[in-house]
């Protein structure tokens, strides 16, 4: 017996040694593989959240809708995994999913220490608080002696505990791993304040028993960049996840649309030409067909589209552009063109 | 043909090196080992090859980084200036409470239920057959959730008239609000009376049975007892001036909503985080060590029962004296697995918000990226924590175990 097992433990280390060597060229991986494998959240209404057919939607699960048809030219060639905030930097350092398109705030510790590179921002947000209105609060600052729900492992937590601290009011944190038991906890009158980013709390709002019962207090303690995230150590890879969301913001910005997308490909104008690929060879470059940003306006829209899609004013959610809008309409969304 | 038939009677001829078996036996040893050898260098050697090619940190320097996060509940003192060394020490003793305080509690439920499992009363062995099959049939994970999420939606909010047990301890959704001890100074005389009273009670104890095995006379050891552990303490207390008061939890009424409520930080507050935990935890493991009690309970035969009877002691003096000490020897050895669940499952915690070790660790995970030092802690400190059970239990094992002659 003794002979049969050695050959297996040493099969087994080979095994380890081998799988070093393979974590070079991710795009040749996910074209070999048919798909993109996106991380997730595990349920955030307007940025990435199932239906009851197991569908997913809103600007996160977008950004991930957009990368494959750059890649393959057809919005469905995603599969997403949803991740606990606790697990999502691992699931992505392991090489399990190949973006991480999961509301996640873009800071130094994150970028550098982690071995993650931040693609941008696509959508900017802050933390803030939800209240019941019956508590009579109408700022952040009257807010001393409240017990706080939110979550493990997010930068939230962090921020409270600062905001808390400099204002010298004391509190008491109450941090669950997922969030739909922050809600239930928060809905269970467990806490006073609910807190999370601004745009998860109108989205959580909507879980609970009497949304109209609460509200959202006016301050924001805290600058959340959030974007997609790519490992370290594939510059191909890292340009594709940055510039199919540089795209999409470029398209609105030259008012390139999913409708009108394909009449635009006559226009005049260099820039769009540029853009849609009728002129240059900028798709080429980073390992995708010329015509990657057509794809990405196509089947899914662009930046303006997926933001009103999902979040915008029309939605549930009711968040208006705000620091989103771009540049030019006093926002801050802002892309690098291409040329 | 003489000198071949000497040669077979004297040394047995020497077979080849690849045919002894000692030798064989020694190559593969020597091989298997090396082979393990080389399978964990080559783990450790690729984890570092990788995480340094992800250009992702390593090492334990995070552990004086400042944590900068709250934890709700903490024995030792912690801030959010504290380091995350300390929260993971939070996180450890937190653990430490709930499997110690489960424990206590899981054996006292399962030592009642499993005797009550075999009452002669049908009712209650009923009873205690129906809380069996329940409870030991549902998944700890929902049982955990049941007691904190419909256990705490039905005790009121923490602004209302709070559920009063005597008027002294309170419920409600922020938990359980019981008086704090204030220990002022001259109450280390009544903590060492206190200390002395048990230690004397022992003496007396030890005393009392070597009496007895002397001289057959009996002495009252019990209220002995009972007077210098309780008396004692209590006369330190009204010599030294009373300097033991107790701070009552404040409700208040008035004033701004969110200052009303009990007040953070006055009284005793047990978090319904724990109190549910611990109920889960307790109840199912409980509902175990029921089965085991009965079964070392049956395990003793009858004739032990009736052969004291004959001797005429009586029923309670016969399950103390004659049937526990020998069901404790067939208890035991399960028991000591039970308590090594309870403190694993203990780290399901983490899904109602209980800072235990899990929890704590998580965050830290997450803040500093450095999965493989913290998952490194958590086994650890599970491991360290069963061990020191085990060692126990083995040890009361021994205490307990049948003396041969």
């Amino acid at each position: 017996m003794k002979t049969k097992i050695l050959p297996i433990l040493l099969g087994a280390a080979m095994g380890v040694a081998a799988t070093t060597g393979a974590n070079a060229a991710k795009l040749d991986d996910v074209k070999a593989k048919g798909f993109v494998q996106c991380g997730v959240s595990q349920g955030l209404p307007g940025f990435s959240n199932p239906d009851s057919d197991g569908n997913w939607s809103g600007i996160d699960v977008d950004y991930c809708r957009a990368l494959a048809a750059a890649i393959f030219d057809d919005p469905q060639a995603v599969k997403f995994t949803p991740l606990s905030a606790k697990e999502r930097f691992t699931a992505l350092q392991s090489g399990e999913v190949d973006v991480l398109s999961r509301n996640t705030t873009w800071t130094a510790t994150r970028d550098t220490g982690l071995g993650l590179n931040f693609a941008g921002v696509n959508y900017y947000d802050g933390q803030g608080f939800m209240v019941r209105k019956s508590l009579g609060v109408t700022s952040a600052l009257e807010l001393s002696g409240a017990r706080v729900c939110t979550n493990t492992g997010t930068t939230t937590e962090l921020n409270v505990a600062d905001y808390f601290r400099a204002n010298n009011m004391p509190y008491e944190i109450v941090a669950f791993e997922k969030a739909d038991e922050v809600v239930q906890a928060y809905d269970a009158k467990r806490c006073d304040v609910y807190t999370t980013d601004a745009s998860g709390l109108y989205a959580q709002r909507l879980k609970l028993t009497n949304p109209g019962e609460h509200m959202v207090l006016p301050e924001i303690i805290s600058k959340e960049p959030l974007g997609p995230v790519v490992q370290q150590g594939d510059d191909q890879w890292f340009n594709i996840a940055k510039w199919t969301l540089f795209a999409m913001v470029n398209a609105e910005e030259l008012g390139v649309t999913s409708a009108n997308v394909e009449e635009m490909k006559g226009s005049d104008n260099p820039s769009i030409k540029r853009l849609l690929g009728t002129e240059g060879a900028y798709g080429e470059d980073m390992g995708l067909s010329n015509d990657w940003v057509v794809r990405i306006v196509k089947h899914v829209g662009n930046y303006g589209e997926t933001f009103d899609r999902n979040v915008g004013p029309d939605t549930p959610l009711g968040i208006s552009r705000g620091l989103n809008a771009l540049w030019s309409n006093g926002g801050i969304q802002y892309a690098p063109p291409v040329r | 043909m003489a000198v071949q038939e000497q040669d077979l009677v004297g040394k047995p001829p020497r077979a080849s090196l690849v045919n002894d078996p000692k030798v064989r036996g020694l190559f593969y040893q020597v091989v298997l080992v090396a082979a393990v050898v080389f399978l964990g260098w080559e783990i450790v050697h690729n984890t570092i090859v990788n995480l340094e090619k992800r250009n992702i940190s390593s090492g334990f320097d995070f552990l004086s980084i400042t944590a900068g996060f709250g934890i709700i509940q903490s024995v030792i003192d912690y801030s959010e200036t504290a380091s995350y060394g300390r929260a993971l020490m939070v996180g450890v003793y937190n653990t430490i409470i709930v499997a110690f305080v489960g424990i206590i509690l899981a054996t006292i439920i399962g030592f009642i239920v499993g005797v009550a499992r075999l009452s002669n009363n049908w009712v209650i062995s009923k009873l205690a057959y129906c809380y069996i099959e329940i409870v030991r049939n549902i998944p700890l994970l929902l049982q955990i959730f049941f007691w904190y999420f419909a256990a705490l939606r039905a005790v009121p909010d923490a602004r209302e008239e709070p559920l009063s047990l005597f008027g002294v301890v309170f419920l409600n959704i922020g938990g359980l609000w019981a008086p704090k001890p204030i220990f002022e100074s001259g109450s280390s005389i009544v903590v060492a009376a206190l200390i002395a009273g048990i230690v004397i009670a022992f003496i007396v104890k030890r005393w009392a049975h070597k009496r007895q095995m002397a001289t057959g006379e009996q002495f009252p050891v019990f209220w002995t007892a009972f007077g210098l552990i309780i008396g004692l303490p209590v006369i330190a207390y009204l010599v030294t001036g009373m300097p033991i008061s107790l701070e009552h939890p404040e409700f208040v009424n008035e004033g701004p909503i969110l200052r009303r409520g009990f007040q953070i930080g006055i009284g005793t507050n047990v978090i319904p985080e724990f109190i549910a935990l611990l109920l889960a935890l307790s109840v199912y493991t409980a509902s175990f060590i029921a089965e085991i009690v009965r079964a070392g309970i049956q395990a003793v035969s009858h004739g032990q029962t009736e052969a004291a009877h004959a001797l005429g002691i009586r029923h309670g003096p016969t399950l103390r004296l004659v049937i526990i000490p020998q069901a404790m020897r067939v208890i035991i050895p399960p028991l000591t697995s039970q308590y090594l669940n309870l403190t694993k499952n203990s780290s399901l915690a983490v899904a109602i918000a209980y800072p235990d070790l899990v929890s704590v660790g998580g965050t830290v995970l997450n803040q500093t990226g450095q999965a493989i030092e913290v998952i490194g802690i958590w086994m650890l400190v599970y491991l360290s924590l069963s061990l020191a059970t085990s060692a126990f239990m083995n040890w009361y094992n021994q205490r307990m175990a049948l003396v041969e002659r």
